[in-house]
């Protein structure tokens, strides 16, 4: 729920008599929706933390910075934040910087690449049954409400337990459980603009189905599916650090800043009596911070390109 | 009304035999069979067999996916390889400290959102509305895994507030170090739920509270209190309900986080430490149960739900 606040821009008014109750009602238009839409700047800090996230994680290698797997034991064991090592180290003498740069990159890999298996496991069969209708759309439809009853995290946990943990396999089994909800996402989204005559012009221009999605359809249910997608991303991350933290993500000594919150959280209290707070904070700080930056980014998004909630 | 709950009926009756069917084939269509795990290194050609044919793994998987049913309607969810306790015994001790994390945590829950989604919705865009309104937002981005540690490090570790890892004690034993013990997890498991309700009765109330039928109740002279409680709330309330099955979902991930985080001997501890165990029956046992009871607690919500908005049957 926004406020709507009058808009400032003034129209080049017409200068024909004839047109002054046209001018009334585009008068009207512009109050009620301001021409002049920004996302602001907060929407461009948290793209540019984004950004910066997924930078460092792919040029890690480049970087000075410490092995993230093998610890330097000539530092501090638990040390704190200090000129060696800039957010401490952990019980393995290991550097949490590095650990949580190299780490981003399973969250980042498992969100961006379970939601993009998702989109093309739930969004182009949806955008298809949405389009057609009949009886396929009927039981894909009643399908995935089934899949979607089916506790993720629970499903999830018993496949990666018998399967495995690698990278890939976590991103494959999220993003398939992921596709029910893109799929009714999408399909709700395309139905609403399957109807409209646009559509049905192209149609009796002779279109064929495939252009009349891809050309017709698909560029209108873009915002949608940008701004969902990105809830979906935050979504999987999510899902993934919990997996994580019970220790059924990828395995150590590989970092991630799920298993790096998991592994802190059994060290709280040092040797010395003292509290490791830098443990626990930096991980779920950097989790916040990237979690916080894509929902700001979706909501921006959804009210600058005014995508209404969508039923599902 | 009746063919409404009968389409649902219907559906949860194909729902429930799907995460059935899940549970089983999950356990057996992966790579790894169980027999290698039981064993270990001590395989030999007629240890094989004899785990083989106590199992049932020598007979046909649709064969043994229906003895498993059978068994798992007279209540035998098998038992663990490593403690020999059975699968329903385990759940039995587990279930009720999941179940009392749930209670608390929202309980705590109505009591802060909706005193908050009243305040809010009452002079929305001021300054109360927008604080709570932008708190919420960041804390959508706080998932249990991220503050249950946070608050564990503060409250427990640090401070001493509350007790730290290791130090559940039943109901049972003792009442008032048992309320003090899940204290803490509650509070982690109801941030989650707050924002949810907050967001969902906030938008509702305040899009209620525009309808003629409360200026009506205005202009008759009531007082805002009574329009808020007596008018408002019952139609604002109908998104929040319709919540309450995905909230219940992503409650069970958080109370495996604390349990974990805590060392609570729940549901989602005995699944992960079964897990680790290659435990597989446990495995199996677990995730059907939980499954079961999410699509059970889902399909009492929209039980529910009819009888608060009769329209959503109609549709």
């Amino acid at each position: 729920m926004s406020s709507v606040t009058a808009g400032t821009g003034r129209l080049v008014h017409p200068t024909n008599e004839a047109f002054a109750d046209i001018r009334g009602e585009i008068e009207a238009e512009a109050a009620a929706h301001p021409t002049k839409k920004r996302l602001g700047v907060f929407f461009w800090i948290c793209v540019s933390f984004i950004v910066l996230v997924a930078a460092l994680a792919t040029f890690a290698n480049l970087l000075p910075l410490p092995n993230p797997d093998l610890g330097n034991y000539n530092s501090v064991q638990n040390g704190g934040p200090g000129w060696g090592h800039l957010l401490g180290t952990d019980d393995l003498y290991r550097d949490i910087l590095s650990r949580l740069i190299y780490g981003a990159r399973v969250s980042l890999v498992v969100g961006f690449g379970g939601a993009l298996l998702g989109l093309i496991l739930g969004g182009i069969p949806a955008m298809i049954s949405a389009y057609r209708r009949g009886r396929v759309d009927t039981a894909l439809n009643t399908g995935s409400y089934v899949l979607l009853a089916f506790p993720a995290i629970v499903a999830v946990i018993a496949i990666v337990s018998f399967w495995g943990h690698s990278m890939f396999k976590i991103t494959l089994i999220i993003g398939v459980f992921g596709a029910p909800l893109i799929f009714r996402i999408v399909r709700a989204s395309t139905l609403s603009y399957a109807t409209r005559d646009f559509v049905l012009a192209a149609k009796a221009l002779g279109a064929s189905d495939t252009r009349i999605l891809v050309r017709e359809l698909l560029p209108n249910i873009m915002p949608t599916i940008v701004s969902f997608g990105l809830i979906v991303v935050a979504t999987i991350i999510v899902l993934e650090g919990s997996l994580a933290f019970l220790g059924l993500s990828v395995q150590p000594p590989t970092p991630s800043w799920g298993n790096m919150l998991n592994e802190g959280s059994s060290l709280l209290t040092g040797a010395k009596g003292q509290t490791n707070f830098w443990l626990v904070i930096f991980p779920a700080s950097a989790m916040f911070l990237l979690l916080f930056c894509l929902n700001v980014v979706a909501d921006k998004l959804r009210t600058y390109f005014d995508v209404t909630e969508i039923k599902l | 009304m009746g063919r409404y709950i009968a389409k649902r009926g219907v559906l949860l009756v194909i729902i429930i035999l799907f995460v059935s069917i899940a549970s089983f084939f999950l356990v057996h269509l992966l790579p790894g069979n169980p027999t290698d795990t039981i064993l270990g290194p001590n395989q030999t050609p007629e240890n094989v067999a004899t785990v083989n044919r106590e199992l049932g793994l020598n007979k046909p998987l649709i064969a043994q996916y229906f003895i498993w049913m059978g068994h798992v309607f007279q209540g035998n969810l098998g038992q663990s390889f490593t403690t020999h306790q059975t699968t329903a015994s385990i759940i039995r001790q587990s279930f009720p400290i999941d179940l009392e994390l749930i209670i608390f945590s929202q309980i705590i829950a109505f009591a802060i959102a909706f005193p908050m989604a009243m305040a809010a919705a009452k002079r929305p865009n001021r300054l109360f509305d927008q604080a709570s309104n932008s708190t919420t937002f960041a804390m959508l981005a706080l998932p249990p895994f991220v503050i249950a540690p946070v608050l564990v490090l503060l409250f427990a570790v640090h401070w001493h507030i509350f007790p730290g890892p290791a130090s559940y004690v039943p109901i049972t034993e003792n009442f008032w170090s048992n309320i003090h013990t899940m204290l803490l997890p509650s509070i982690v498991l109801a941030l989650g739920s707050i924002v949810v309700y907050f967001r969902l009765l906030r938008n509702d109330l305040i899009s209620t509270l525009q309808e003629d039928f409360i200026t009506m109740a205005r202009s008759k002279g009531l007082s805002d209190r009574r329009i808020m409680w007596r008018h408002a709330l019952r139609p604002s309330s109908v998104s929040l309900l319709a919540s309450a099955g995905v909230t219940i979902g992503s409650l069970i991930a958080g109370t495996f986080i604390v349990e974990l985080l805590l060392q609570m001997p729940g549901l989602g501890y005995q699944l992960i430490s079964s897990v680790n165990q290659d435990d597989y029956t446990v495995v199996q046992g677990i995730t059907l149960f939980v499954a079961v009871a999410i699509v059970l607690i889902n399909f009492i919500f929209d039980f529910l739900f009819t009888i608060v908005d009769p329209r959503i049957a109609r549709e």
